[in-house]
């Protein structure tokens, strides 16, 4: 089973590496881009058995960190 | 009585050296060195050092990957048994990322690696690390990194003001750290974590001493003078 795993700053806590990518965009000549927030995205194959509270589990305790982070797990069809 | 610390080493540590270096120059006896793979910390340790560098060359998240190391486990269980724990730079973030300290260290808000003597207010002097100092007083010690930007939530942020558990603060803001906070310590005073390196200021020839302080508190407290 492929799972995506999206790991995205929570709202309110500062991303100075989504800043300068707006400004280089900006930089570029594209007008019109308020805010880039930058996360990060994992793909994993996992058994098909590994359940739903073990996903859970590992993007708690290790793919995001919850004090900054927040995360959404993506089922992928193979 | 002897000092029984220990220094522990992850891959791409790089400031374990200077801290082993400190310890041994403060308290006449060198660290145990211990390596992140090791599942057990060494009998009767007074005092624990995570260094700074680049642990698992900063994958995933700053520290995150070495404060699930085996060696980690036994150090939070120490740290829980009330056994002091220092963690400096890449060592903060490792205390962050492993829960024993509250908040997290996200990327300078410059974007630049900072690299400086930084000025620091000590805000608590009353800790076991901090009690060589005088409340207020500035002091002048290195920075080096590039995710020091210490964040909170604002509750969070008024509980540890509120506690007393800021530990050091910027004078000036060299990260963009909420509420210039430096260093912070655990609730039960244990547990101090810090961008700056102290290790890199307590010999003359470091261009000043005033991180040496803190290891002299932190010995002086422990085994007595």
């Amino acid at each position: 089973m492929k799972v995506r795993v999206h790991v995205s700053l929570k709202p309110g806590v500062l991303d100075p590496q989504g800043r300068a990518i707006q400004h280089s965009l900006e930089g570029l000549g594209f007008a019109g881009v308020h805010d880039v927030r930058a996360g990060r995205l994992f793909e994993l194959d996992v058994d098909n058995g590994v359940s739903d509270e073990a996903l859970d589990d590992m993007c708690r305790k290790l793919l995001a960190n919850m004090v900054i982070e927040n995360y959404r797990i993506e089922k992928v069809a193979a | 009585m002897a000092f029984n610390s220990a220094v522990i080493t992850f891959p791409g540590s790089n400031c374990d050296r200077d801290m082993a270096v400190a310890l041994e120059k403060v308290s006449g006896t060198a660290p145990h060195r211990v390596w992140h793979g090791d599942a057990d910390l060494p009998q009767g340790l007074d005092f624990i050092a995570l260094p700074g560098g680049f642990s698992y060359g900063d994958y995933l998240r700053c520290g995150a990957i070495a404060s699930r190391s085996p060696v980690m486990q036994a150090v939070i269980e120490a740290a829980n048994r009330g056994v002091p724990v220092l963690g400096v730079c890449n060592g903060f973030q490792v205390l962050t990322e492993s829960g024993l300290l509250p908040g997290a260290l996200l990327r300078n808000a410059t974007i630049r690696f900072v690299c400086k003597d930084a000025k620091l207010t000590v805000e608590n002097a009353q800790s076991l690390f901090t009690g060589g100092y005088e409340a207020g007083q500035t002091i002048s010690v290195p920075v080096a990194h590039h995710d020091g930007n210490y964040y909170a939530d604002d509750a969070t942020l008024d509980r540890l003001e509120g506690e007393g558990r800021v530990a050091f603060r910027y004078a000036e803001n060299v990260n963009g750290s909420a509420r210039q906070i430096a260093g912070v310590l655990n609730a039960a005073g244990n547990v101090l974590g810090m961008m700056p390196h102290p290790e890199r200021a307590i010999e003359t020839t470091h261009g000043g001493t005033d991180g040496r302080a803190l290891f002299e508190s932190a010995v002086r407290g422990l085994v007595g003078a």
